[in-house]
């Protein structure tokens, strides 16, 4: 890796990464609804047109279902294409596509054929959106057997992961975060890729143990820092893949901590919150000195009314909460 | 079509609700650029012979379906205005008690449906609403407003297969205003006209000019009175135009044009042919609307709107300990 320091914004680092696979593979091209908007997606896409031309980069009509078709096919014969849906919840237009064909190409045909596309799709959440804009369902799609699910919360991992995946033979779903587009951090300008199902240890500690996802890595590093002054010593934990999830980072620092709170930026009912509960449970239950805490949003919709997005969404001050408590 | 048969009074029916629409989507653009209202809003203006047009054809216990952008029909409809306004506010008092904004708006008080943000979510709802009345021997008819985008998508074409096997008592009001977001029709389909494709499913459509709301009412109210008639479902293309941008106030017309790629000509000439101005130009005579009449409508508007608004910032937002509530029945 380079020593150069150079910062970069998260959604520049998803530029970064699409220019350099692009300039590096021909097969590789962007296709979805969106990509030479104005709006958010055209941010991270923003160039690409005018460099590579409208043949790799596709704007679409409003068609998921199709379009994710479309992709998967061009991948069958070598293309790699990035599909991109800018707004997770309309993606469910895409299912039959996602898990039905997409997650099974590969087995159901003993390995004959491979789908390597990136299907990146955006959280875009908060504002009085509703609940119609405003879901994070990759527990959802962690769910499906044959797919890989990547989560980046740093713009570093930003730009690595997406070319991991791009590189990765296999279907991957690359999820970006709008709350995370502001962020910025170290990325090389060379090319490199963080291994996908690889986790990231972000602060180290040893009181608790905190897997956080997305938006709640630096909300979790945040609560680090104002629990350090109370002596209480949080290890962040950051999985950066969903699946497949890196246990044994998660399971080493349980082993040395004791303690595990889990926050998620889906749904607690059947998400990964319970998932990585369970998982510790079946391989690190002796070790355990309390019950495993997960913070993740409630069994409802996003509701509009900022009074309600305000509690609906966990923040740093739930971490700090649940540390403290644990402690007690 | 016919026109000349539209009563005075039905004209002026008309063209009062056209102002009230846009009274209102103007007031909220203010409200949207000044950041009191912050969810996504997506205006009408531009549009309001569709709506005013299509609801006028109904009666109060036929059923409404919309999308995204249906501020219009909810108005139309007859949709009460003060909640309406509160829920774009979040408030407790509002028509979805804050937890839906300005995407899920709803008044089943008029059969105003709750509308969807996904494009062409509630087409198949409408299907589904239309195979219930028939299945009760109802006469109602429904009428499931969407835009040119969602023809786009699959479930357009397989909820049209389905209303016509059944001749369920269904119209299909495709607004075609060019846009689907930033991108041009042209560049989403091979040509800029959706309701032809009745063609195929053996659905009699029309193909008109949407501004004009003469031509819309007339239109609806033949569709109406086949469809009420059991004669199957029907089409309607109304072709127009939303002055506004996609979503909010940032557009070429507020001057803020960041997300707006429309060429300024096109707005302007579409400004020129807006439902409203043709109506002064095509039938303000025949029923009489003169200035007097027009400032009167107006402050009646305005009175009734400020009130709305009023009651809006009166009311309280949902406390936080009912976050949890409406999640099951």
């Amino acid at each position: 890796m380079s020593t150069h320091k150079r910062i970069l914004r998260y959604d520049q680092a998803i530029t970064e990464a699409t220019f350099e696979c692009m300039e590096r593979d021909p097969n590789v091209f962007i296709i979805g609804q969106g990509v030479k908007s104005p709006w958010y997606v055209g941010s991270t896409t923003k160039g690409i047109q005018d460099k590579f031309g409208v043949t790799r980069l596709i704007d679409t009509p409003v068609s998921e279902n199709a379009i994710l078709g479309t992709g998967i096919g061009a991948s069958l014969i070598g293309l790699r294409p990035i599909i991109v849906f800018p707004r997770m919840d309309f993606m469910m237009y895409a299912m039959e596509q996602l898990a039905d064909e997409l997650n099974n190409i590969h087995y159901m045909f003993g390995g004959a054929m491979t789908a390597p596309v990136v299907v990146r799709s955006i959280i875009n959440r908060g504002g009085e959106q509703a609940a119609q804009h405003s879901q994070a369902l990759h527990a959802f799609f962690a769910h499906l057997p044959g797919i890989k699910v990547v989560m980046p919360a740093s713009a570093y991992d930003a730009k690595g992961l997406l070319v991991a995946a791009i590189e990765d033979e296999n279907p991957v779903m690359y999820i970006d975060d709008r709350w995370l587009y502001d962020i910025s951090d170290s990325v090389p300008k060379e090319h490199y890729t963080v291994p996908i199902g690889k986790a990231r240890i972000r602060t180290k500690g040893n009181d608790i143990t905190v897997v956080a996802v997305s938006y709640l890595v630096p909300e979790a590093i945040h609560a680090s820092e104002i629990l350090a002054k109370d002596g209480i010593n949080i290890e962040v934990i950051d999985p950066r893949t969903i699946k497949p999830l890196d246990t044994k980072t998660i399971i080493c620092s349980v082993k040395k901590t004791g303690r595990l709170i889990i926050a998620d930026v889906g749904w607690k009912d059947f998400g990964i919150s319970g998932e990585i509960s369970s998982q510790v449970h079946e391989m690190a239950f002796k070790y355990l000195k309390t019950p495993i805490v997960r913070i993740a949003l409630p069994n409802t919709p996003a509701p509009m009314s900022k009074t309600l997005e305000n509690k609906y969404y966990p923040r740093y001050t739930d971490i700090i909460n649940a540390a403290r408590a644990l402690l007690t | 079509m016919n026109t000349g048969a539209i009563k005075p009074s039905t004209l002026i029916t008309l063209y009062t609700d056209m102002v009230r629409i846009r009274t209102i989507e103007e007031a909220l653009a203010q409200k949207v650029t000044a950041g009191e209202i912050k969810c996504p809003v997506h205006l009408y203006s531009g549009q309001e012979a569709a709506a005013a047009g299509v609801c006028h054809a109904l009666k109060k216990t036929d059923y409404v379906y919309g999308n995204h952008r249906s501020h219009g029909y909810y108005i139309a409809k007859g949709g009460d205005i003060p909640s309406f306004i509160a829920e774009l506010y979040g408030k407790e008092t509002g028509c979805s008690y804050g937890r839906g904004g300005s995407m899920h708006i709803i008044d089943l008080n008029v059969n105003v449906m709750g509308t969807s943000a996904m494009i062409a979510g509630t087409i198949p709802l409408a299907v589904g609403t239309a195979l219930g009345i028939q299945l009760k021997n109802k006469k109602d008819v429904v009428v499931s407003f969407f835009g040119d985008s969602a023809a786009e998508e699959g479930t357009f074409y397989e909820s049209l297969n389905f209303a016509s096997i059944h001749s369920l008592p269904i119209i299909f009001v495709v607004e075609n205003n060019l846009y689907a977001q930033h991108m041009h029709i042209l560049e989403r389909k091979s040509h800029d006209r959706i309701a032809d494709i009745g063609t195929h499913f053996r659905i009699p459509f029309s193909i008109i000019d949407g501004n004009d709301v003469g031509i819309v009412y007339q239109a609806a109210m033949d569709a109406v009175h086949r469809v009420r008639a059991r004669e199957g479902p029907a089409i309607i293309e109304c072709l127009t135009y939303r002055l506004r941008g996609h979503v909010g106030a940032i557009d070429k017309v507020s001057g803020t044009s960041i997300t707006d790629i429309r060429d300024i000509k096109e707005i302007e000439y579409w400004k020129k042919h807006d439902p409203i101005s043709v109506f002064h130009k095509k039938y303000a005579k025949v029923c009489a609307l003169d200035q007097t009449k027009i400032i009167s409508i107006q402050n009646k508007i305005d009175t009734e709107l400020n009130k709305a608004f009023d009651f809006a910032h009166t009311s309280p937002y949902p406390k936080s300990s009912t976050l949890t509530h409406y999640v099951y029945a």
